[in-house]
């Protein structure tokens, strides 16, 4: 795998897409994290609240987002991770990971990063900045 | 200001006393599980100790699983509120097996009129920090609470 800090200023990383959301994902998820809000397991409830069905946790997919970047801990890590919740999560629905490089600057680099579901749509977006254990040489001047 | 949410209000700049979470083993493995990411730097001990920091680290998102005490008179049900953003910020990566103190702070509350019905945010701050106090995370939440959550409030103690 190519190293984090050898890419450019608008490459994207390798998109994780995920299998599609079932209900035992949330019900795994409500335990890890201690969630137990019934919306996000219990169809009743979901609908109670005035929704289709259950929705998935936005910090489970917040969560998921941030596994593009589990392969680099070894030349950093992530500072910051920001992210807004835009879009409901249903069951069954497909989602992709997303990040792209858009700036270098230092020993930071700084990626936009989305989770879009199958009809394209960003249903958490955010901003991640990784920062590296060393600084670099700046590839401009190779 | 409206029904419920003079609690929210009163809330405003209050803090919890920090509370000692450690970063669990099983917990981060569970946790892994669950984002379906069982990567070695998280779970496998000797990968843990071949890395970097001679330990496993615990996922960005892990600190989401502490207890960060309570604020005196905000009582937050557990039905009904909305999550709007979520950021975190750290020093370091999480250890696997560390001890951390947490708290948190209620930075804001304002009250916006939405599209149905007039929503209340609640701006949080968490903190976890080493015993000695060297600060290692914060995160902020922005949570969104409509009129039944607010009114629901009412009828709590405190």
């Amino acid at each position: 795998m190519a190293k984090l800090a050898h890419y450019s200023v608008g490459e994207q990383l390798q998109d994780i897409k995920l299998a599609p959301v079932t209900r035992l994902d949330l019900i795994q998820y409500a335990g890890a994290s201690g969630d137990f809000n019934p919306i996000h397991t219990v169809d009743q409830e979901a609908e109670k609240a005035g929704l289709p069905g259950v929705i998935a946790h936005g910090m489970w997919t917040m969560g998921n987002l941030a596994k593009l970047f589990t392969p680099y801990y070894e030349e950093g890590f992530i500072e910051d991770y920001s992210v807004r919740f835009k879009e409901m999560v249903q069951l069954h629905e497909r989602l992709t990971l997303k990040a792209q490089l858009t700036k270098k600057h230092s020993n930071k680099l700084y990626f936009d990063a989305a989770a879009v579901n199958q009809a394209q749509k960003e249903v958490i977006k955010g901003r991640i900045v990784f920062r590296l254990y060393e600084r670099q040489e700046e590839v401009s001047c190779l | 200001m409206t029904r419920g949410g003079d609690k929210l209000f009163h809330s405003i700049g209050k803090e919890s006393t920090k509370v000692k979470n450690c970063v669990e083993r099983g917990a981060v493995k569970k946790f892994a599980a669950a984002i379906n990411d069982l990567h070695p730097i998280y779970i496998d001990e000797e990968a843990g100790k071949r890395s970097r920091h001679r330990e496993n680290l615990a996922p960005p998102t892990f600190p989401i699983t502490f207890d960060y005490g309570v604020i005196d008179g905000l009582h937050l049900p557990q039905k009904g509120l909305i999550h709007g953003e979520q950021t975190f910020h750290y020093e370091r990566p999480l250890l696997v097996g560390e001890e951390l103190y947490c708290w948190m702070k209620v930075k804001n509350y304002v009250e916006k009129e939405g599209s149905q019905e007039k929503l209340g945010f609640l701006f949080v701050l968490n903190y976890g920090e080493e015993a000695s106090g060297q600060l290692i995370f914060s995160s902020k939440q922005i949570i969104i609470l409509n009129e039944a959550v607010r009114k629901e409030m009412l009828t709590w103690p405190n």
